[in-house]
């Protein structure tokens, strides 16, 4: 293999406040390969969001290494990352398809590809024939397609993802994993998910990364070797409940 | 169905302005209320036709103090209000200064605001102004912080322009609050007039209002009345409906 795509070495940051500082991640260190879907799991105040703005460039971080892209194929962090966030976050005032271009508008990439494009990306998150519709006409699963496909407009090579489907109930949750998988596979993308469903992070992840709050530090990083395209089957195996049982012990659940 | 229910709704919105209109007539018929107490609805629709009143010109007297006041009002306000938004040092250093003097009474104003000024349309446009311009910097400010911090976050990571978060994200984002405070400053703004119209001053609906006083005209006043209230009606009007124009129903404050 060759250079990975991130590369994440003693990541340290502290937030600096008036009731003292504060450990918000450490000893984070874990590769990522393009292609990848990588999650970050563990309990609120593990720093994994901290991570995830890290990676964004919207935090500084005080130790470590923090490197994206190689010198063949750098890196430019203001058109190669996509962010998802726990709420959809659409523009009300705008229509889907202009909610999905906002990225583009302010990237100032060509209307015409973009508009093309925007509907290439609605078909293939399932939001076919509601290009026109406001957000308030659609279900809070379908915000948050509209917010994937908005997160690829501009053809980023990274997405961060901070619990995207947190905020959705139990089933759509569900399906929305399964959609995400098929995304990923026809995109082609690498995904940061942060999440703190030990289940979900199993089934999604070709990596888990596992963080452990007070004090925030990474516990594990592994690959999942379960099989490609993932199924539901798949959470019924074996291997599923070992890599599940694995994480509950490393965040003390055990 | 839909159109049957605002069909229903409008009529039966009819019916009670007229239910009202029908037992001002027969409580003044059957109870024989002297005619300066109370004029019956005909009595009031007849002081039209007294000549002397100009009517016409009250009205438009009384109008251009309301829409003059209002319009410099959202103007101004709204400017300072953007202002603010753009420079936190001014917002900090004048906006102390503009709570306080929010707690004079505007009304109690009015004297001073003659000797200044003289009576005339200009100086209770100047009342209309003053009792209105506070309401909407008051909304304005806080719909351009109403920002959620994660959707900067998103347009950050694409490293737009602090011209284009604003266009594109905070002032369409802040014009459901504009209108909320604009919808206030409406009925405010009538009232500015009129109070600065009995304070002081040559013509208007108000000025009239004093002038038949005096001689018990009590059928005038309140057709005055009722054409204050039509100009207050007006203007709401045409707020709501810009209001229509401009913001997605979802977005919209009630």
């Amino acid at each position: 293999m060759g250079e990975p795509f991130i590369h994440l070495a003693d990541v340290r940051k502290i937030y600096r406040g008036r009731g003292g500082d504060f450990l918000a991640v450490s000893e984070v260190t874990f590769d990522v390969d393009a292609g990848e879907l990588v999650s970050l799991v563990g309990p609120s105040g593990c720093g994994k969001t901290t991570l995830l703005k890290i990676l964004a460039g919207l935090h500084s971080h005080e130790g470590g290494e923090v490197r994206i892209g190689s010198a063949t194929q750098p890196f430019d962090p203001a058109c190669d990352i996509g962010m998802v966030f726990q709420q959809p976050l659409l523009l009300k005032w705008r229509r889907i398809i202009d909610n999905v271009l906002l990225p583009a508008e302010i990237l100032g990439l060509p209307t015409r590809a973009s508009r093309a494009r925007a509907r290439d990306l609605l078909q293939l998150v399932g939001l076919n024939g509601a290009e026109d519709k406001f957000p308030y006409e659609l279900s809070g699963g379908m915000q948050q397609r509209a917010a994937i496909a908005r997160a690829l407009i501009h053809d980023p090579r990274l997405i961060l993802m901070d619990e995207p489907f947190g905020a959705l109930d139990a089933l759509t949750r569900e399906k929305m994993n399964l959609e995400l998988l098929r995304i990923w596979q026809e995109a082609r993308k690498t995904i940061v998910f942060v999440t703190h469903g030990i289940t979900e992070a199993v089934f999604l992840g070709t990596r888990v990364v596992v963080l452990t709050a007070g004090p925030a530090r990474m516990a594990d990083n592994f690959r999942v070797e379960l099989p490609q395209p993932r199924t539901l089957d798949v959470r019924t195996s074996e291997k599923f409940g070992e890599y599940s049982r694995c994480i509950y012990r490393l965040l003390g659940m055990e | 169905m839909g159109g049957n229910d605002t069909l229903n709704r409008y009529s039966l919105a009819v019916i009670s302005h007229l239910l009202l209109v029908l037992a001002w007539y027969l409580f003044v018929e059957l109870g024989h209320v002297p005619k300066f107490v109370l004029p019956s609805p005909m009595a009031t629709v007849q002081a039209l036709a007294v000549p002397n009143y100009r009517w016409v010109e009250n009205i438009f007297a009384t109008g251009a103090e309301i829409f003059g006041g209002y319009i410099l009002a959202v103007v101004i306000g709204v400017g300072i209000a953007l202002l603010f938004s753009w420079f936190r040092i001014l917002e900090m250093l004048t906006m102390p200064l503009l709570v306080s003097l929010n707690m004079i009474p505007k009304v109690a104003l009015g004297p001073l605001i003659i000797v200044w000024f003289r009576y005339g349309i200009g100086p209770n446009m100047g009342m209309a102004f003053a009792i209105c311009f506070f309401p909407i910097v008051l909304t304005t400010v806080r719909g351009l912080r109403e920002t959620e911090p994660e959707l900067l976050d998103l347009v950050r990571t694409l490293k737009s322009s602090r011209w284009q978060i604003f266009t594109k994200i905070q002032l369409p984002g802040a014009l459901p609050y504009i209108f909320s405070g604009m919808k206030v400053a409406a009925i405010l703004a009538v009232a500015g007039a009129i109070v600065g119209e009995f304070l002081g001053s040559d013509r208007g609906l108000g000025y009239l209002m004093l002038q038949v006083q005096v001689t018990l005209d009590t059928a005038a006043m309140f057709m005055a009345v009722i054409l204050i209230t039509l100009l207050g009606t007006l203007l709401y009007g045409v707020v709501l409906g810009l209001e229509r124009l401009l913001v997605v129903r979802d977005a919209r404050i009630r």
